[in-house]
């Protein structure tokens, strides 16, 4: 580390005990620390690149992150993200597992060898305070500024070379985000690393003294506050103003809705083309046997007629990263707080229920920073109402199939965005009216208190979204090369027996076709067939199962049109019962991953029966209604 | 900071932070909530003797953005009331 002026690195006298570099057989793990907001998470994907997966250490409260750093000649080396906290005193449960993993405390994962804490920059005498508590550790550590960018341009600065001094740890200015003085944290993890020199340190858990601890380290190293964030005080005089906040609100959403109809529908077409034609491609050259109907018939249409969604999925998560990197997400937490206050469920809630747009499986995790535990449970219980990504292709299939595209509102929404827009207005409305039901009765409590940080807005960067992008991408094609081609298998065994001189039966005559007819009776007066009877039976896998087991069903019928599965559809259901399978696919909880976790978060099977319950109950009754009213 | 500080006791009518108008500021005094919750509220800068302004409200009028020790940070009405202010 001598030649690091030019990064903003700052050399701190030699120390006491130096760590040789690790040897060959034990990669060094380091541990990033850091108060909420302070940009570890954009560090440690700067770090890591695509070389880190989501770990969740079992009997723990709190997802961690795993990741490695790769240095051209040097060995990698492990890195986990720990989830922001303000200070080390073990108080809540993010806090608690923090001090865990630095402690080395934590089942099933050794002691760090060292530590990098990330602090922002541009707001020091908030975020020094943590740095006291892990030097107290004396483990190896690195103080990383963060947002150097920011601080420069807000007219901030400070001397790196004196906080190295104060803190006695070499100390960088780096932006996370641009990628400035990153290396610097590249050579600290692979350098020789050093015990911190022993300085004065406050009494820990006095707050008022580690602040004013902090007050004198930042004078001292002649630290200069920037000047307010302008342009977040303008941006939000428009999105927290009381007409056009909420109106800008309901702008975005729609806008979001439109783009996921339209924009996505060259892709999906691009995408729907490649499977139809490599899969006639296959028919021609393949044999007439039983080996090409499982390929084709089974999995080509199952599994082909979900990945279709793939564009329109990964859209939806550019919105959700792209609003959630600017900043706009807290917005529009203090926006909704209103309306989960009267729900009676706590700010914290809202985070989790956000996330379960995309998945109620990691909202569910995420409850885990609700301290109290009759919140969580009711957080925990409504997750899943909330208009997931899974629901997604379900929604876009049938809406295709039975609502006309013409303008809505204005010449900017059509009505399918805006059915599609009712429909997670809908989840909500379910999400918020069952968690007032529980709250008032079996899970009754006081109302818990709301904080919110409302951070600067900041400019995305194509790095993080694209690799959040990759990651969902994985994660979808994971699911359809294992559940769904799982599911797309068996059903077409289903379908294919009992044969019939060594040929696949007429689909009503199959296992399958049977199946489907003897619940058929219970879902009649839902608007349902026994075609859709054996996706219901399907989809309890996962929701969009249902739209594999129709191709699988469309494809293995003789009289298979080019028109695919939407004319295929309109043939099986009226207009009352679409709109009513829609309603119980908003409703009801088909998802066996959702129903593990659950079991797993609330240690049982108590709390997963009665939301199963519950909410299969709630779709079937809500269906009938809709069915015998448009029906 | 340019507030001259009492630590004069805080009677019935003492000040908090719900009483605030718009942009105006004032200093901090105590918070009377449960410790766990008050010192949550210090770590982000919630300080006897810090300045504190109100910013922002949400549409609605609750919850309300507050700017302290370089930060700003929302809070509901319910909660602003119990973080009081010192007299001027």
């Amino acid at each position: 580390m001598s030649d690091c002026h030019d990064c903003g690195i700052a050399k701190t006298a030699p120390a006491l005990g130096v760590v040789p570099p690790p040897k060959a057989t034990v990669q060094r793990l380091v541990a990033i620390v850091g108060p909420p907001n302070s940009g570890k998470s954009t560090l440690f994907n700067r770090l890591t690149g695509l070389r880190q997966k989501v770990a969740n250490f079992p009997g723990v409260t709190v997802e961690h992150h795993l990741g490695k750093a790769h240095l051209p000649g040097h060995h990698d080396v492990d890195l986990i993200d720990l989830p922001g906290v303000y200070s080390l005193q073990p108080r809540s449960e993010d806090e608690r597992v923090t001090f865990d993993v630095l402690n080395g405390k934590k089942a099933g994962l050794r002691a760090p060898d060292a530590v990098v804490v990330v602090l922002d920059s541009t707001n020091l005498s908030r975020h020094l305070p943590l740095v006291a508590s892990i030097l107290s550790l004396r483990l190896p550590t690195f103080v990383v500024l963060n947002m150097a960018d920011d601080l420069r341009q807000r007219g901030g600065s400070v001397d790196v070379e004196s906080l190295a001094n104060e803190l006695g740890v070499p100390v960088a200015l780096i932006s996370a985000n641009t990628g400035e003085g990153v290396s610097s944290v590249l050579r600290f993890l692979t350098g020789g690393i050093a015990i911190p020199k022993p300085v004065e340190l406050p009494v820990l858990n006095d707050l008022p003294a580690c602040r004013q601890w902090a007050r004198r380290v930042s004078d001292e190293s002649g630290y200069n506050r920037p000047a307010p964030p302008v342009w977040t005080r303008r941006l939000d005089g428009i999105f927290l103003h009381p007409v056009w906040g909420p109106l800008v609100f309901l702008l975005v959403v729609g806008a979001v809705f439109q783009t996921i109809f339209t924009g996505a529908r060259p892709l999906m077409e691009a995408v729907q083309a490649g499977i139809g034609n490599s899969g006639q491609w296959l028919r021609g050259v393949m044999p007439d046997n039983v080996l090409r109907s499982l390929l084709i018939d089974g999995i080509w249409s199952g599994v082909g007629a979900v990945i279709v969604f793939l564009p329109q999925i990964l859209l939806l998560f550019l919105f959700i990263a792209v609003l959630e990197d600017s900043g706009y997400l807290a917005r529009a937490a203090l926006i909704a707080d209103r309306t989960m206050a009267r729900a009676g469920l706590q700010g914290k809630s809202f985070i989790p229920l956000l996330s379960a747009y995309a998945c109620a499986v990691p909202a569910i995790m995420a409850t885990r920073t609700i301290e109290s535990k009759r919140d969580r449970i009711a957080t925990i219980l409504v997750a899943p109402f909330m208009t997931c990504s899974a629901r997604l292709p379900v929604y876009t299939l049938i809406i295709a199939a039975f609502v006309p595209d013409k303008p809505f509102i204005g010449p900017f929404v059509y009505t399918r965005a805006a059915a599609m827009m009712g429909l997670y207005v809908l989840g909500f409305a379910a999400a918020v009216f069952t968690a007032r039901v529980l709250k008032s009765s079996i899970l009754k409590s006081e109302r818990t208190p709301f904080v919110l940080e409302m951070p600067a807005y900041r400019m995305p960067t194509w790095n993080s979204i694209g690799l959040r992008l990759l990651d969902r991408t994985k994660a979808f094609l994971k699911r359809a090369g294992t559940v769904i081609l799982g599911v797309s298998v068996i059903l077409w065994v289903l379908c294919s027996v009992p044969m019939v001189d060594g040929h696949a039966p007429p689909i009503e005559q199959s296992l399958a076709g049977t199946l489907g007819r003897t619940i058929e009776p219970l879902i009649k007066p839902l608007g349902f067939n026994w075609k859709i009877g054996i996706g219901l039976i399907t989809s309890l896998a996962a929701r969009e199962v249902i739209v594999g087991t129709l191709g699988t069903i469309y494809g293995m019928e003789p009289d298979r049109d080019a028109a695919g599965l939407q004319a295929a559809l309109h043939r099986d259901l009226t207009f009352g019962g679409a709109l009513a399978l829609l309603v119980f696919f908003a409703f009801s909880m088909q998802c066996m991953s959702t129903l593990a976790v659950v079991r797993r978060e609330t240690g049982g099977w108590k709390w997963p029966a009665i939301q199963f319950t519950y909410m299969g109950v709630m779709a079937y009754i809500c269906s009938f209604v809709v069915n015998r009213i448009w029906g | 900071m340019q507030l001259s500080v009492k630590d004069g006791a805080a009677g019935l009518s003492a000040r908090t932070l719900a009483d605030l108008r718009d942009n105006e500021e004032a200093m901090l005094d105590h918070i009377e909530l449960p410790s766990d919750f008050a010192l949550r509220l210090m770590e982000l800068g919630f300080l006897p003797g810090h300045a504190v302004a109100a910013a922002h409200t949400a549409p609605g009028g609750d919850p309300r953005v507050f700017r302290v020790d370089g930060g700003e940070i929302a809070l509901r009405r319910e909660t602003a009331r119990h973080i009081f202010l010192r007299k001027h």
